[in-house]
């Protein structure tokens, strides 16, 4: 089997950064038929972004696969209603189909919102219903007004785009709520924390971080998220935006209705993580004591830190990484966090990146790294192999690959149940990283006892 | 069309909504199906989204990697037919995997839209010979999912490999010998499988087991990835499968339906047909090793009679730990009706065997399969979610329940063992190992049930005794 593992239509996704030349990936299309992309759809794109808000209901119109595969899989925790672990589906059988599914999911969505007295309702559309034609919208609105509760159309079948389009319609979602709650009490020092789901219960680290420096958090969007927060988040001063794109377009949508600024920060790996709260301690420039208690905290937890990590750092300098996530935006900082623990990054790739993620990702990448955008297991395999890496960081989809081949592995996704996030994050997956580039196990596969390797 | 007769949801106040879904869809049967192939990429037609959550929720169970082609269709396809795409798809896996067959599914997307799948993959095989392209096998199968569950979508795919693949032209060639079984066990473990084809040997019984995961999705490390993981039942074998002296089949439900790989290849070939219940239980197994002694025309071996033994010791050394205790099993209709059988003659008593599988044959085949075995039969509720279940559960009151990792928030609630069978099961280590079938496949679950049990009552005791 020597035959390329690159589909000739992918080859402008793929690039290998070397000689300076000048740096261009394709991006963004539809994924290539036949080629067994690891990206899901737009429905799965509005799931991840919409499911941690805990006190809706989550209603998927459609037949039952696309409830079930999404039914508590995340590591989204809740402080306090559960409501989006459960899977609701309208189980669209052939008769809807055949008539339609509006009187169902009306039936539905009456008997769920009475048992469950939810805050708000969200309806997600699927494939078939696109295809149907139900009127996602007349439905939620008439359902609305007879239960006195938020109840709003998200337009997300899943052919229509890929993972991106998801996060678009689960923003549009939002913003209905956006602007219809009470701002009085909110302190000009305040922000909306965006785009981080609270996996594992990383949002409650990184609130801690935001209230010890003195800001005032006002909604959580959307881990821990609850309806009436999301409602009153434009009374917040600025808003502050993790990963490449799922709430980006909500920041957005804000930034034009409400005037609030937007700061893109990643949370993942200490750099970023001290960057994401100078950042808003200085745009609260107007008290320095702000800016401050940042200082005194990064410094804090550094102190801490940063012995522990020297210790990990002993094993693991020179060892080889590669990266494969949904959003370009914690790969950078999956690069900038390898590096700390003395690691180099040979491959990295994401399923959604944007064409400035990817120069960003050439930017701060050693000559020689692969770079690929919505790959598949021939690809990804391949560039493991040939790169010989000791790590390879991706979600479950991606783990059989590396373990198939011998290969340690990290989880880096929304199914995680591992705290990545803030500086103890940090710490975390510098454990994790240890815990599987030094197993012994690896001393036992093919990939490290053929005659192949030995001879090199 | 089958010959089922349509079945509506049973009383008229039962819920409209689903929560919690007892079932998977109909295209996941199909790709587990085709993954038992040697050679096979399972491929389904509809947009990205399918292959990929479907891939996501196999490997959690199985562990292993699993490829799952798509023909990635967009809104534009949606609208002027997924055929281009359909064809490029199998092209580019037929290119990049070396595909000896593709399995072609439909998804909830593609039946709607009306893309005609035999039509276009006839179009297509005339097309390829104008280009003068060889093709591998392409087997089709229908698979709207919003018709039927995982179960369904998994027995049609095998009748379907057969419809199109089999036939009696050539007499068994190569590994095959002339006289073989074909054997059709259902969605089992691959360790399940396993302990299937040491059976057989023992029998001296050469098969065709159809589909085999017990290599596909349960293999080895390997220096370089495994494009189709090595295994899964040749196709040259599945093209003899109208020659077999017999065809033994798995699911007391499945059966009912009239529709099944079994009973085509009896009406089309003559092959004779062993309907069984999935040999779980010690009633279940006798039949099935009984079935072996006929077909093989030799006594049962040693080695079983005596593991068959052991299991009756263990029944008897056991009983007191469990008997009385209620159970609640759910899960894939065929596995219910093995489980309740099989807990019915250890005495538990299963208080509600449930499924979200809507054949309309449950009831009817646990009937048959409990016979006398108990005093009244047990509450049985089909086409039902995991919120019905709980709702009948609070006045039940089991002590156990079983099935797959989907009841385990309910035996949280209830604060009550849950052992785990079946599909899927991704809270727990080994999934693609469990041992069911057989003598042997009991004996593993008749532990873990008596232990689970003494463990519970062990937890909950205020002394802690160390001898139970």
């Amino acid at each position: 089997m020597t035959q390329s593992p690159i589909f000739q239509e992918r080859a402008n996704q793929i690039h290998r950064k070397g000689d300076n030349q000048p740096f261009e990936l394709a991006c963004n299309k539809e994924s290539l038929a036949g080629a067994v992309s690891q990206r899901a759809c737009v429905f799965c794109g509005s799931r991840v972004v919409l499911y941690p808000i805990a006190d809706a209901l989550h209603l998927v119109h459609g037949p039952v696969g696309c409830a079930v595969y999404t039914w508590d899989i995340r590591g989204a925790l809740s402080s306090g209603p559960e409501l989006h672990r459960l899977s609701f589906s309208t189980d669209l059988q052939e008769r809807d189909v055949i008539f339609g599914g509006e009187e169902k999911l009306t039936r539905a969505l009456r008997e769920l919102i009475d048992r469950h007295q939810p805050n708000a309702a969200f309806v997600y559309s699927t494939c078939i219903v696109g295809i149907i034609g139900d009127n996602l919208e007349t439905i939620c609105r008439r359902m609305s007004e007879e239960k006195g509760i938020p109840v709003i159309p998200v337009q997300s079948e899943g052919f229509k785009g890929n993972k991106r389009a998801g996060y678009n319609a689960a923003c549009r979602a939002m913003f209905r709520l956006v602007g219809t709650g009470d701002t009085s009490d909110i302190s000009p020092h305040s922000i909306n924390i965006l785009g981080d789901f609270n996996l594992a219960g990383e949002i409650w680290i990184i609130r801690k971080y935001f209230e010890r420096m003195g800001v005032q958090v006002v909604a959580n969007i959307t881990g821990d998220g609850r309806v009436s927060d999301l409602a009153r988040a434009h009374g917040a001063a600025l808003n502050v935006v993790q990963c490449s794109g799922a709430t980006l377009d909500l920041a957005k949508m804000m930034k034009e209705d409400y005037g609030i600024p937007i700061e893109r920060v990643s949370y993942f790996g200490v750099e970023d993580m001290a960057e994401a709260l100078y950042r808003v301690a200085n745009f609260f420039d107007d008290d320095p004591t702000i800016l401050q208690r940042a200082k005194e905290l990064v410094r804090e937890e550094l102190s801490i830190l940063y012995p522990q990590l020297q210790e990990l750092r002993k094993d693991l300098n020179g060892k080889k990484a590669a990266i494969y996530v949904g959003g370009a935006f914690k790969a950078f900082s999956l690069v900038k966090a390898f590096r700390l623990l003395g690691m180099d990054v040979v491959m990295v790739g994401s399923q959604t990146g944007t064409t400035e993620d990817y120069k960003e990702l050439h930017e701060i990448t050693d000559e020689g790294t692969i770079i690929v955008d919505d790959s598949n297991p021939l690809e990804l395999s391949a560039f493991l192999t040939e790169k010989n890496v000791d790590i390879f960081v991706g979600g479950v989809k991606e783990r059989p690959i590396a373990y198939k081949l011998g290969i340690g592995f990290c989880d880096h996704n929304h199914e995680r149940k591992e705290a990545l996030e803030g500086f103890v994050g940090m710490l975390n997956f510098a454990k994790e990283v240890h815990r599987t580039v030094t197993s012994p196990v690896w001393r036992f596969v093919p990939r490290n006892i053929s005659p192949a390797t030995l001879e090199e | 069309m089958t010959k089922k007769i349509a079945r509506f949801k049973k009383t008229p106040d039962a819920y409209v909504s689903t929560t919690n879904a007892c079932k998977l869809c109909k295209p996941m049967g199909a790709c587990l199906a085709f993954r038992g192939i040697e050679g096979c990429v399972p491929y389904l037609h509809g947009s990205q989204g399918c292959a990929t959550y479907m891939r996501r929720y196999t490997i959690s169970h199985f562990r292993e990697p699993m490829d799952i082609a798509s023909s990635s269709l967009g809104e534009k396809h949606a609208v002027y037919g997924g055929g281009p795409n359909l064809k490029k798809g199998i092209l580019n896996v037929i290119d990049k995997y070396g595909a000896n067959m593709v399995g072609i599914a439909t998804t909830c997307l593609t039946e709607t839209i009306g893309d005609d799948l035999p039509m276009l993959l006839q179009e297509f095989h005339v097309e390829m010979k104008e280009a003068e392209v060889t093709l591998p096998i392409l087997v089709n199968v229908s698979t709207p999912s919003y018709s039927g569950t995982h179960m369904e979508g998994f027995h049609a795919t095998v009748r379907a490999v057969a419809d199109q693949l089999a036939d009696q032209q050539e007499p068994p060639t190569g590994s095959l010998p002339t006289s073989f079984v074909n054997l059709l066990p259902g969605l089992v473990s691959p360790g399940d499988i396993r302990h299937l084809k040491d059976i057989l040997a023992d029998f001296g019984i050469a098969s065709v087991i159809l589909p085999d995961i017990s290599d596909t999705l349960d293999g080895a490390p390997q220096v370089e990835y495994q494009k189709i993981p090595p295994g899964g039942t040749p196709v040259a074998h599945i093209r003899n499968m109208g020659n077999a002296a017999a065809t033994l089949e798995f699911g007391r439900t499945h059966i009912l339906t009239g529709d099944t790989g079994g009973q085509l290849l009896a009406e089309r070939f003559g092959v004779p047909h062993y309907p069984l219940g999935m040999p779980i239980g010690l009633q279940e197994c006798d039949r099935f090793f009984e079935a072996l002694a006929t077909a093989s025309n030799r006594p049962i071996p040693d080695k079983h009679q005596q593991e068959r033994g052991r299991l009756v010791d263990a029944y008897v050394d056991g009983h007191k730990y469990i008997s009385g205790k209620k159970a609640i099993v759910y899960g894939e209709e065929d596995l219910v009706v093995a489980m309740t059988s099989f807990l019915s003659e250890i005495g538990i008593k299963p208080v509600l065997c449930a499924s979200g599988g809507n054949s309309g044959y449950l009831q009817e085949a646990i009937a048959t399969a409990t016979g006398d075995i108990l005093s009244e039969p047990p509450l049985v509720e089909d086409n039902v979610d995991f919120y019905e279940i709980a709702d009948k559960a609070k006045s039940l009151e089991p002590d156990l329940l079983i099935g797959n990792s989907k009841g385990f928030a309910l035996a949280r609630q209830l604060e009550i063992p849950i052992i785990r069978v079946g599909f899927p099961i991704h809270d727990r280590f080994g999934a693609q190992r469990i041992l069911h079938l057989g003598y042997r496949g009991t004996q593993n679950l008749f532990d873990q049930i008596v232990n689970a049990v003494i463990a519970k009552k062990q937890t909950d005791s205020p002394v802690g005794y160390s001898y139970l």
